[in-house]
């Protein structure tokens, strides 16, 4: 583990108009790890990783991609300095192939790498292979929901911001995707941040978590910790565990 | 309207006689409101003031056709049990049709670009003619140019026409105050209107859809109002005329020594000069087609479509927005700009009044029937339309309810445009077309 984080929010605030949604976020994502940040409808999840993207842009507080300031940064230029975001509702091109979705994934990184980028990605999801001339629409959920991880990885990340990848998926689907997160970060030393509702496999699967409640960190700790402590159990857990 | 029941076992035409003959009596109820006062009654222009005519024999007959018509739809149409199609065929022959139809579809375009370029030399083609097929490919220019901004980057723009006048008058202007030659007008007008593109781009950056469409409108309306008002500098509602015709490569359409016919050998005749306008609007054309489809398949091209599909997704993954727009827009009006250069030199005389909105809802509609996106669709909306306005003008009073007609039609057939499909910019071993009813819009999010 490095001696600096590779992603570091300090004390961010951001708003909707006059509405409060962050109220000084204070986290950290280290190298190599995954860190899963979860909370209930509302809390401002969601918020924060658009204010890590830049939209919105935050009001107070910084935010640091690998010791440069980034929170001032337009949005594009931000996910050119390598970080990767797949964001919530998957937002896949629908009109386009599962191959010219994963083509526009690799916008800003270098074509040489393309090709391997591509095997890599379909290794990973083969199912996306075997639909690669089919149009993104017609894929069920949770192929979208590869599709927009593999494309969000076609840029070659360093840090992969995950925006609630089981939304409406079977648990099946979920345990695969997982499955494949957990993969991404012990094979290629991947780090995730993961922003979910589905507590119970987002803390089993993460080295660290963080608890948001109404726009603030409320706790923090390792992913097993978190899921024996008693407050996450009674809020987040009552009949999450499937 | 169809029925509702069905019979179990075997498909079998059913008619429920007294709904058929409540429906029909409606029928007849609602014909003869219409057309029992439109037709039957007439006035005609009598001595001493307006006489009526009575017609009640012309408005049975057409009552009496909506009527048997709907009862032959009741009995061949709408008898079919739900879940049928309304006309059966093998699929052996379905499938074959298919094929046949896609080899149609693959061979369509070199059979359409043949026909074009030997059009002027086949021996019913006369001047009219000619006159008519410059000014369909001269709409199916500007339809390709649009669809870069409507159809590839979803950019609603209702204010096409703008960038149409300004190719237009830059080219007239800069032949009238400096003598520049069309050849030397042409690039410049592109570039003047693709400059405005990125000038109307910048403001309308954050609007969408409906904003956008209203903004783009506007800037049509201003570019038009101010051509009409700067008496001084562009003529105003006199327009500009007397902007000179083009040259061949610098020898000119006239009877002169050294003209055209007179330095090939030929007996001068002015058809030679549509020709060459017919083949220069072509030429145009086909390289915004060419131009196009490149650009489809480099990152730009796949950029503007993927803008059109989400634009949070593309954020996302690092595309600056707002230089993706400001080149559709740019590229879209760059070609406006060159088409309205030859506009300006086939006419010879330009004025505000060739640049109204409807042009430009004529171009959107070329291009949204035609299907979004589709560049073969848009030869084949700009026939329909162009030349239908032209085969409908005896019926002068009638062609806009035609047309109105027609598209309704269109849409209701074809809600998705005429071709509908969707050929993916690259593909892996073979090519893919993506069916129409797979494009619908608001879904896979």
């Amino acid at each position: 583990m490095s001696e600096q984080p590779l992603l570091e929010v300090k004390d961010v605030e951001t708003f909707y108009g006059k509405i409060q949604a962050l109220k000084g976020v204070t986290m950290e994502v280290n190298s190599g790890e995954i860190v899963t940040l979860i909370g209930a409808n509302g809390a401002g999840k969601s918020t924060l990783m658009m204010t890590i993207c830049g939209n919105p842009r935050a009001a107070a507080g910084q935010i640091i991609f690998d010791g440069q300031d980034i929170t001032n940064l337009p949005t594009h230029e931000i996910t050119r300095m390598n970080i990767a975001l797949s964001p919530e509702g998957r937002r896949i091109f629908p009109r386009m192939t599962v191959y010219e979705n994963l083509i526009m994934g690799a916008t800003t990184s270098d074509p040489a790498y393309f090709d391997k980028d591509l095997a890599h990605a379909f290794e990973l999801f083969p199912r996306l292979k075997e639909r690669k001339d089919q149009r993104g629409g017609t894929l069920s959920g949770g192929e979208q929901q590869m599709l927009a991880i593999a494309r969000a990885l076609m840029a070659r990340p360093r840090l992969l911001l995950l925006d609630e990848p089981s939304l409406g998926l079977a648990p099946l689907v979920v345990k695969q995707i997982f499955e494949a997160i957990k993969m991404l970060n012990e094979q290629d030393g991947l780090t995730v941040f993961l922003v979910e509702q589905n507590a119970y496999h987002a803390l089993k699967l993460a080295n660290r978590g963080y608890v948001m409640v109404n726009g603030t960190v409320t706790l923090s700790g390792t992913g097993k910790e978190l899921l024996a402590s008693e407050e996450v159990r009674a809020a987040y857990l009552e009949g999450g565990a499937h | 309207m169809a029925d509702t029941e069905s019979t179990p076992s075997r498909p079998a035409r059913h008619l429920d006689f007294s709904k058929v003959v409540k429906d029909l009596i409606v029928t007849t109820l609602i014909a003869t409101a219409v057309f029992g006062s439109t037709i039957a009654f007439r006035t005609v222009s009598a001595a001493g003031g307006l006489g009526l005519e009575v017609r009640y024999d012309i408005a049975f007959y057409v009552i009496a056709a909506v009527v048997i018509g709907r009862l032959l739809l009741w009995i061949f149409v709408w008898s079919k049990p739900p879940g049928t199609s309304a006309v059966e065929m093998p699929v052996s022959i379905k499938s074959g049709l298919a094929k046949v139809s896609a080899k149609v579809g693959k061979g369509f375009g070199p059979t359409m670009l043949l026909f074009a370029l030997v059009f002027p030399f086949l021996p019913f083609t006369d001047r009219y003619l000619l006159d008519l097929s410059i000014l369909i490919l001269t709409y199916v220019m500007l339809g390709w140019g649009l669809n870069i901004v409507v159809g590839l980057a979803g950019l609603l723009d209702l204010g096409y026409v703008a960038f149409y006048a300004i190719g237009a008058y830059s080219y007239a202007l800069l032949a009238q105050y400096f003598g520049f030659s069309f050849w030397m007008c042409l690039p410049l007008a592109g570039i003047l209107a693709a400059f405005w593109g990125i000038i109307l781009g910048f403001p309308v950056l954050r609007l969408r859809g409906d904003y956008l469409a209203i903004v783009t409108l506007a800037f049509g309306e201003i570019i038009r109002i101010v051509l009409l008002n700067w008496y001084q500098f562009t003529g105003g509602p006199d327009g500009l005329s007397g902007i000179p015709r083009p040259s061949f490569f610098g020898l000119p359409f006239n009877r002169s020594e050294g003209g055209f016919a007179d330095f090939f050998g030929l007996d001068y005749s002015s058809i030679h000069r549509i020709m060459f306008l017919y083949f220069l609007i072509l030429a145009l054309a086909l390289l915004t087609n060419f131009v196009t489809n490149r650009l489809r398949r480099l990152p730009i091209g796949r950029a503007w479509e993927a803008l059109r599909e989400d634009e949070i997704a593309c954020r996302s993954l690092g595309l600056n927005t707002t230089s993706v727009k400001l080149t559709a827009f740019a590229i879209g009006a760059m070609f406006a700009g060159f088409a309205g250069s030859f506009f300006a030199t086939r006419q010879g005389f330009i004025s505000p009044e060739s640049f109204t909105f409807i042009e430009s809802a004529l171009i959107l509609a070329i291009v949204v029937l035609g299907g979004m996106g589709s560049q073969t669709g848009v030869v084949i909306a700009s026939i329909a339309m162009i030349g239908g306005f032209e085969i409908f003008r005896e019926a002068e009073q009638f062609r806009m309810l035609i047309f109105g007609l027609a598209m309704v039609i269109i849409m209701i057939w074809r809600p998705r445009g005429l071709i509908s499909t969707r050929i993916p910019s690259i593909f892996l071993k073979e090519k893919k077309k993506v069916s129409a009813d797979m494009v619908a819009q608001g879904e896979g999010h």
